[in-house]
């Protein structure tokens, strides 16, 4: 069922009721997880005392407003990042296993991470370019291996595993003939973590993220339209080579963002689309469901991370590596079956 | 003078060509149907036409620009095709795939106008599909999907229609009520191209013909001059008596044993 709004004179847009109402509750259990989340200290803080914070009273204010608020609009956001470079990879590639984390994409933008780290002196900026250009990189030599198929298919997954095996280790070598500080750092963060991040971490990547995703809205159409096959993409009018272009790069911004701040998070990327995909019950990868799934993940995973072994943070990369790799091999069997 | 045309064409993959120095005039507002044998050249051929398959000699002109030099959204509204064979988003229902066909006449936010709602609701009438719009089209059958996938192209409402054997999955019935629909497009002023192997069919419905072998077009021109014995036996290798058919005076191809 559908509902139209009328936008202008004549022209009205139409809205699925079902993904509209799926939405709308997505978005809602992502904050209110983020509301319990901020009650959430070193124990439990009643939340007339986290409200009272809010409002600069009380003792517990720098934790909330300083510790607290940064890491779970954090979750949030990078949420939404990995939910919708998941939905880009999966649309591009339309296979539910084209998501960057499993084609190596992640792993390339740790890997340039990781060089930074060792060979020259990371500032925030260099951090995040080597990221995007380590993520860059692996998408294009895994689109090389696999040409001839274009960017579609199973085969791309394969090889994108492989290319992430691969990386994986270097990775791991890198570490290993690190100094020990650094080393220490990057294995770490090579779990995938928000602990300790506070504002001035969090600005810039925020900001790339909501950049990145305008871009993205204004590519919706010709990204959902390219589902139809290469051709009849071109023949109803999309510029599919430049889409393609333009849809990596979007891809692994989102993610290589995230990856520069809070190492790889694994498995958001991969499950969230097709999470919103099945509850929308939409044609396609819808992107908004992918990115308020991604929202709940994230914050849902990340509080758990708190919570499970408390008072000890786990890196919240380990509670989604847990619950993902089960989905993981749901989905590959499932996949290979077909 | 015809609006879509191609000169000197050479197609190929790899490095074969499988078409080579072909010329080729569509007549503009009428229906033009491509005969040959499997492996022939035919889906090569209409895919050039489109822009899906890389022109490696000649030129193939739209309105007597080469059509690489359009945009694709322009194209898009001149000239719709329906492939051999089509892939749909998993989950798409009938409604939403006919309404992908307008893509090229609504603005970056995809809103709806009047006239878009009207061409898909033709569209979906026209293909009788109507009764299926909720259905998800992985549920409908190979004939059912078939007319879905005519309605999408339809709903682009382009003055010229390309249609790689359209006719394929269809039962009689449905063969000759979308004939009679492309003929009906055509009478209107649309000019309609399509792969048929039905020669009796082509004969019927189709005011051009032509005949391609090996990449080659053998013979061209009206179903009676076309449609002989010895074009038979030269396009198809097949031994046939040409006789008219009995409702419409057209040849009508009756195969020897
Ligand atoms: N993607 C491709 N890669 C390589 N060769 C191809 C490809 N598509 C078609 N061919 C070859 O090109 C030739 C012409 O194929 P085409 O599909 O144009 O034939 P057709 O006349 O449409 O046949 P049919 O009646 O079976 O649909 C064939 O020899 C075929 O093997
Ligand atoms: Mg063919």
């Amino acid at each position: 069922m559908s509902l139209t709004l009328p936008v202008a004179p004549g022209r009205r847009l139409r809205l699925d009721v079902r993904t509209a109402l799926v939405c709308l509750v997505l978005a809602l259990l992502s904050l209110a997880i983020g509301l319990v989340s901020l009650c959430w200290g070193s124990g439990w803080d009643p939340p007339g005392d986290v409200l009272a914070a809010l409002r600069g009273e009380g003792p517990i204010q720098i934790s909330v407003t300083q510790w607290r608020m940064p890491r779970i609009v954090a979750a949030l956001v990078f949420g939404v990042a990995l939910g919708l470079a998941g939905a880009i990879f999966q649309n591009l590639t339309r296979n539910p296993l084209g998501a960057p984390d499993i084609i190596g994409l992640d792993a390339g933008a740790y890997t340039g991470v990781l060089l930074v780290f060792t060979l020259t002196a990371a500032s925030e900026a260099t951090i995040m370019l080597a990221a995007l250009a380590g993520g860059l990189s692996a998408a294009l030599v895994v689109y090389l291996l696999s040409s001839g198929t274009g960017f579609s298919g199973l085969r791309l997954v394969v090889i994108g595993i492989g290319v992430q095996a691969i990386l994986t280790a270097v990775n791991s070598w890198i570490i290993l003939r690190a100094e020990l500080d650094v080393a220490i750092a990057a294995s770490v963060w090579q779990a995938g973590s928000l602990n300790g991040l506070d504002w001035v971490d969090i600005d810039t990547p925020v900001t790339v993220i909501a950049v990145l995703t305008v871009a993205l809205v204004l590519l919706a159409r010709p990204l959902h339209q390219a589902a139809l096959g290469d051709d009849l993409a071109i023949t109803s009018g999309v510029r599919l080579e430049r889409l393609r272009v333009l849809l990596v790069l979007l891809g692994v911004g989102l993610s290589a963002t995230v990856t520069a701040v809070a190492g790889p998070i694994v498995f958001i990327a991969l499950a969230a689309p097709q999470i919103g995909r099945r509850l929308a019950g939409a044609a396609g990868v819808p992107l908004l469901p992918a990115a308020l799934a991604g929202a709940l993940l994230l914050t849902g995973s990340d509080l758990l991370s708190q919570w499970i072994l408390a008072p000890t943070v786990m890196p919240v990369g380990v509670v989604t590596t847990g619950v993902g790799g089960l989905y993981l091999l749901w989905l590959l069997t499932k996949e290979i079956r077909r | 003078m015809n609006r879509l045309r191609a000169q000197g064409l050479g197609l190929g993959y790899g490095d074969r060509l499988v078409v080579e120095g072909l010329d080729l005039e569509v007549p503009t507002g009428a229906f033009t149907a491509i005969i040959g044998p499997n492996a022939c050249g035919k889906s090569t051929l209409l895919r050039s036409l489109v822009r899906l398959q890389p022109v490696r000699e000649g030129r193939v002109e739209l309105d007597g620009r080469r059509l690489a030099e359009w945009k694709g959204k322009e194209v898009a509204k001149e000239l719709g095709f329906l492939p051999q064979s089509s892939t749909a988003p998993e989950g798409i229902r009938v409604e939403g795939l006919v309404r992908r066909g307008r893509y090229a006449h609504q603005s970056v936010l995809g809103s709806w106008s009047p006239a878009d709602e009207v061409a898909v609701a033709e569209a979906m009438q026209a293909a009788g599909v109507a009764e299926l719009a909720h259905r998800l089209l992985s549920e409908l059958s190979g004939g059912q999907r078939q007319r879905v996938w005519i309605a999408m192209v339809l709903a682009q409402q382009t003055p010229i229609l390309l249609l790689d054997e359209p006719t394929t999955f269809l039962d009689i019935a449905h063969q000759y009520e979308l004939l009679r629909l492309l003929h009906g497009l055509v009478a209107a002023g649309r000019t309609v191209v399509a792969v048929l192997h039905d020669l009796n069919q082509a004969c019927r419905f189709a005011d051009h013909l032509v005949a391609m072998r090996e990449g080659c077009v053998i013979a061209r021109g009206t179903p009676v001059e076309v449609i002989t014995a010895e074009t038979v036996q030269r396009v198809f290798g097949m031994a046939a008596v040409v006789v008219p058919d009995p409702v419409t005076g057209t040849p009508m191809v009756v195969p020897e044993r």
